[in-house]
Formats: structure tokens, sequence, C-alpha cells
């Protein structure tokens, strides 16, 4: 059995709704991450995938510590990180690195690439400043960009290239563990294929572990030893991945698979989409029961009072009371 | 008539490091109703050749150096302030690639929806506050009326996406560039704006430019597609042509990359090589020092033009025109 690097224990990431200018009054609370538990074992990729707004970028960040948990709680190599000290967490960095989904508001535009790759390195004093230029180098060639590149500043990026630059920063100091928020959805299918093997190589070699967020169901499939639905804040199908999206049990898995675009215009044109009824609910007032039940095609009265729980079910685990009729 | 004319269009960057041809002699027309795909690798000048017609390259560094972008008898690259002002954002909107640079942080929601129908349309902030919440919930922004007059951070990234969409669909433009617009959002989601997309098409007869990396979105919506390499159209066909018989062994390259046509978990085709360096312009085909087909003779010529390998389908390979491959 490899061992857990990372556990997330009953996360909660709640964040307040205030209203008024002057006197800030919180009138609710949006429940982005509600109630997560997860094991990430060394050298393992997990996917995570789910509805846009669903929490995964939350659940990220809060892993990062980079939003305050308001319950629950994070164990790296069984340091619990939701009551380390700042400092503490500042050490724990360097074994945990984010990618964001966003190039260009996490790269400082007034730094170089060059700055922006050396500062980590000679702050952790990785390699000496005499060296600096050469490691560098090398990060960017491992992320499949010319070196010659090194004195630009991010607005002289195209969108793929920058990901690049912050897929690089993050590799830098070798980390244990890394959050991949969306990191190819800016490539094209090349890149893409490139950055993908990439992480799958440091994965097998360093035996990184990679928390791997993404839209695209075909890449996740294919980088993810297991994949992790999420729905309002909450996991409601986790697996292997080739089961999870060869053969979806919960509804809503079932829904996302079916709407997976094909590179193939005639197959494209003539497909059958689970088209879900009703708009994505709102995590402010999060449906009662099964939160997914005013949009679940096989929702009865009973969903909309019984919470499910993540449960086994044919080696895997699905939130669902009706799994086994449906 | 099309209802946009772009002819060798050049946009360069002056650096200081030297001048990079991020647009180097694009052509192609759009007719109304119509969708064109743009694809191609990352920093082939996609966005670039969108931000010209738009008037947003950054000048300096950036400089466009020739080229004409027609739409409806106006000439986008050399017409007054003023009729640049009634069109852009109005007759033609854009969706950027990154939500978050092209949404003012400090704006509430609703103000920057309602702007472009205050400035464009006679219409009191009351109606356009109405306009806006519809226009929400037609992105499938749920509680619209009280995330209205959230700030953007207070969004998760797919819906700065969608509140993007909004923005650009609520004056109902004849021309729509749509950057990348769904890549954060998640499939279900997607194909909800995507119906939207289509549906606006149907009813008001827009002509859209969209840009995407993904090929299975391409298949699914697009009437044409041009995919670009270092600048240039390498490619160009109908949708159907290009995913069962592309030429261009960039295409065939591109297609063979897809993480979905190949088994789990091996190894992915990728493209050897670094693109190259756009200031820097080799003599022949940029594409050649990649290229597993590549003879001595593609990198010698002068540059490979676009010219038509079936009606409408045109590509830039030599071999392929001299019917090698
Ligand atoms: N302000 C700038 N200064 C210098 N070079 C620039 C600037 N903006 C863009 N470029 C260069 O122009 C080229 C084309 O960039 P563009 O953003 O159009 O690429 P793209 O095809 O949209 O790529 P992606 O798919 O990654 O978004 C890139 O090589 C980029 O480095
Ligand atoms: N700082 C914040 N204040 C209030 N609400 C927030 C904040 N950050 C996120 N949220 C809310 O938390 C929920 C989850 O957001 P999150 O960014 O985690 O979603 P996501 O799953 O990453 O979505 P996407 O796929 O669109 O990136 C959303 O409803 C969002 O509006
Ligand atoms: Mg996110
Ligand atoms: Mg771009």
């Amino acid at each position: 059995m490899p061992e857990t690097i990372l556990e997330l224990k009953d996360l909660q990431t709640h964040f307040p709704i205030t209203k008024g200018v002057l006197l800030r009054r919180t009138v609710g609370t949006v429940k982005a991450v509600d109630g997560v538990n997860l094991k990430v074992t060394q050298g393992e990729v997990l996917g995570l995938v789910g509805e846009s707004g669903c929490g995964k970028s939350t659940l990220a960040r809060t892993v990062m510590q980079l939003v305050p948990t308001t319950g629950g709680s994070v164990t790296l190599e069984g340091k619990n990180l939701t009551t380390s000290s700042g400092g503490e967490i500042l050490d724990l960095r360097q074994d945990l690195q984010m990618v964001f989904q966003d190039p260009y508001a996490s790269l400082n535009p007034r730094m170089t690439v060059f700055a922006t790759l050396a500062e980590p390195l000679l702050v952790h004093k990785v390699c000496s400043s005499k060296d600096v230029a050469q490691h560098v180098a090398d990060l960017m060639e491992t992320v499949g960009l010319a070196s010659r590149f090194m004195q630009k500043y991010p607005h002289e990026f195209s969108g793929g290239q920058r990901q690049r630059i912050a897929i690089a920063r993050a590799l830098a100091l070798r980390p244990k563990v890394v959050l991949a928020d969306e990191p190819v959805s800016a490539l094209d299918v090349s890149i893409q294929a490139q950055i993908l093997n990439l992480l799958a190589e440091l994965v097998r070699k360093m035996g990184l572990s990679l928390i791997f967020i993404a839209h695209d169901l075909s890449v996740v499939k294919h980088i993810s030893d297991r994949i992790a639905v999420m729905y309002l804040g909450k996991i409601v199908e986790l697996g292997e991945a080739e089961a999870i999206i060869d053969n979806p049990l919960h509804p809503y898995t079932r829904a996302l698979v079916s709407a997976i675009p094909t590179p193939n215009p005639d197959e494209e044109r003539n497909r059958q989409r689970i088209v879900l009824p009703g708009d994505p609910p709102s995590p402010i007032n999060p449906p009662s029961g099964c939160t997914f039940h005013p949009r679940c095609p096989y929702a009865t009265d009973a969903c909309k009072t019984t919470v499910p729980q993540l449960e086994d079910f044919q080696q895997r685990e699905v939130s669902c009371i009706r799994k086994a009729e449906i | 008539m099309s209802l946009l004319s772009v002819q060798d269009l050049r946009t360069y960057f002056h650096t200081r490091n030297g001048v990079y041809r991020a647009v180097d002699g694009v052509s192609f027309d759009l007719d109304r109703g119509e969708t064109l795909g743009i694809v191609g690798e990352s920093g082939s000048g996609k966005s670039v050749t969108c931000y010209s017609l738009m008037g947003l390259i950054p000048q300096p560094p950036g400089r466009i150096e020739s080229g004409k972008a027609i739409f409806d008898g106006i000439d986008l690259l050399n017409c007054t302030p003023a009729q640049a002002r009634s069109i852009r954002g109005k007759r033609i909107s854009m969706i950027f690639q990154d939500p978050m640079t092209s949404l003012n942080p400090y704006m509430r929601i609703s103000d920057q929806l309602i702007e472009p129908l205050m400035i464009h349309e006679d219409i009191t902030k009351e109606d356009a506050l109405k306009r806006a919440l519809e226009m929400l919930d037609a992105v499938g922004i749920n509680d619209a009326s009280s995330r209205i007059h959230y700030y953007p951070h207070e969004f998760s990234g797919g819906m700065r996406q969608r509140v993007m969409i909004a923005m650009a669909l609520i004056t109902k433009p004849e021309l729509l560039i749509a950057d990348e617009p769904t890549t954060a959002l998640d499939v279900t989601v997607q194909a909800q704006i995507l119906e939207l997309i289509q549906k606006m098409q149907e009813e008001i007869g827009m002509g859209v430019i969209f840009i995407t990396h993904d090929l299975g979105v391409v298949s699914g919506l697009c009437d044409r597609v041009q995919v670009m390499y270092a600048g240039r159209i390498a490619e160009t066909s109908d949708t159907r042509t290009l995913f069962y018989k592309p030429k261009h062994p960039y295409t065939r390259a591109l297609q063979k990359s897809i993480p979905s046509m190949q088994p789990k978990g091996a190894e992915l085709y990728t493209i050897q090589g670094l693109p190259p360096d756009l200031s820097k312009p080799l003599p022949g085909c940029s594409f050649a020092p990649r290229c597993e087909f590549a003879t001595d003779l593609c990198t010698a010529g002068s540059l490979p033009e676009l010219k038509p390998v079936a009606e409408g389908h045109l590509q830039t390979c030599l071999r392929v025109q001299a019917g090698e491959l």
C-alpha cells in the first residue's frame, strides 16, 4: 500500500455573504466546500471534476491554506496544516505547490520569466546565484519553453506560454504534492500533450502526487488514477478513472460524461446529450436532501428529504440513495 | 457579400528583442450566420488576429503593418474613431480569453453589464438592468437577481466567464469574436452556452469567430475551420473535411495529439521541437523544422502559399501541393 501523503477530513470552506457598505452584516453563507473527505497517496494522480462553481478551486486553495478553513482538517505527511503557524506553512509550501487556473493573474507582470523562476530557487537555496541561470533554463526547457525567452515579461507571451511559466514555477522546488487547477485548459492540444506527458513523468520519476482539476474529461481520464466528481461543494462519486468515465453511476456524472464533445463532426452533430433541466443551484440556498435532486432525471420524493452519503458501491463510492435501482 | 473580409493582415510587435511577426499575412472571409473556428499552436497569433480587428493592439509595441478588415463596407483597420466606436462593442463584440483582465475588479457586475447598453442604446437604467438580468439567466447564472451586484472576485472562474459571455451578447451583435469562451466551463454548461450562441445565430444571423483548442467543440459547432501556425494560416476548409481528410502535416499532428484518440496512460503523441522564433523568420515553411515529412525543398524555397487542394479546401504544404503526401 503506498502511503497517504495528503488527507482531507470533513473539510469545509464557507464564505460569509455580507450586505451593506458601512455596517456589513452577514446575511448568509456560500458553502463552497462542504464536508470533503479525501486521501491522496504518494505518486497518485487524482482528477477533480465538476460543475463550474462547485468548489474545485476553493478546495485547492483551502488545501494550500490560501483561504481559511471553516471546519475539518488538511493533513500533509502527518502535519495538520489547519493548526500550523504561518511560518510552518511557509516551510510546508515547498512541498505543496499550486498551478492556478488563471496564469494572467498569478504571474507578476513586472517580473521577467527569469526573475519569476529564479526567485523561489534562490529563496529556498536550491542553487547558488552562479548556477541559477542554468537552472532556470533547464526548468524552461522542461516545460517546453525556449530559454531565449528568459528576459521577457508575461504580457509578451501568449496564454499558453504563460501557463507553461506558471507550471515551471510550481515545479521549481520539486514539491511532493502539486495542485494543478486547470493547468492545460489554455493550451493547444499538442502542448497540452507535452504538459500531460511531463506531469506523468514527474509523477513516475519523482513520486509526485498530483491533484488535477480540469473540465476536459478525456484529459482527466488520461492522466488520473482516480477521479473525484464534485457537485455543490461535495464529492458525489469517487473511483478508478476509467470506471468513472466509461461507466458513470451517479446521475450527475452520467450527465457530465454524456456532454463530452468528441472530435468527430458526424458523431457530434447526431449525439444525444443528457440535458440537465434547470440551472446549477446556488450554493447560498442549496436544495434540501440531495442537492442534485431538482435537476436529476431519477429523483423521487425521498431524494428531496434524505441527504445521501458517499458509500461504497461497485468498486467505487457513490452518493445517491437510488444508486442500486437506476 | 460577406459580413467580414480580412485581407493580408500583418500585426508585428516591435520589442527591444526584435520584431515579432505575430500575425503575418492572414486573410479570411466570414458570412452572416456562419461560424468560423480558429485552432492552432499556442502563440500562433489567434488572439492577436482578433485584437487587431477590435483595435486592441497595444501600440507601441504593436503595429498593424498592413491589411484590411472590411465589415459591412467599413475598413476596421482604417476608419475614423467615430466609426470604430459605433461598431465595436455594439455590432461587433468580443469574449476574451481571460475574464479577469477584461472585467473591472472594482466595478459591480451589474454596472459592467449595462455599460455597453447605456453607451450604445437609448435605454433607461432600469430597462438595461432588466436586460442584464435576462442575459445572466440565459448564460445559466443562478440567483442572478442577487448575484448581479457582486464584484468579479466573488464569482468562480467559470461564472466570470459566463458574465463575459453575457456582456458580449447583450447588445445582440452581428459579429461575435469568441476567444476560448468555454475553456473555463464544465462540459454541461459549455453545451448550454454553445446552444445559446447557436440560438442567437439563428435569431439575428450573427457571424461567429470561435477560437478554441478543443477540437471536440469545433467539430460540433463550426461550419469552417482555419488552422494557424506561426502567424499564418496553414490549412482551412469546411469542418468535416478538416477532420476526416486533413492534409497539412501540422493539422494531422494536432489531431494525433488528442488524448481521447490514444490509449489511456500511454505517452501522448507530441510534435517534436519548439515553436519557431517569430522574430527570426526562417526561409520556407515555418513548420518544416518540426515536420516529419520535411525535405530540403521545404526549408529552401520561398514562403509557401495557401493553395486549393479541393473546392474550399486550402493549405500551404508544398509536398501536399506536389501530390507527394
Ligand atoms: N504585447 C506583446 N508584446 C510582444 N509580443 C506579443 C505581445 N502580445 C502578443 N505577443 C506575441 O504574439 C504572438 C501571438 O500571440 P497570441 O496571443 O495571438 O497567441 P494565441 O494564438 O492566441 O495563443 P494561445 O492559444 O496561447 O492563446 C505570441 O508569440 C506572443 O508572444
Ligand atoms: N472570496 C469569495 N467570496 C464569496 N464567495 C466565493 C469566494 N470565492 C469563491 N466563492 C464562491 O464559492 C463557490 C465555488 O467557487 P470555486 O471558484 O471554488 O468554483 P470552481 O469549482 O473552481 O468553479 P470553476 O470551474 O468555474 O473554476 C462559487 O459559488 C463562488 O461564487
Ligand atoms: Mg475554478
Ligand atoms: Mg490566445
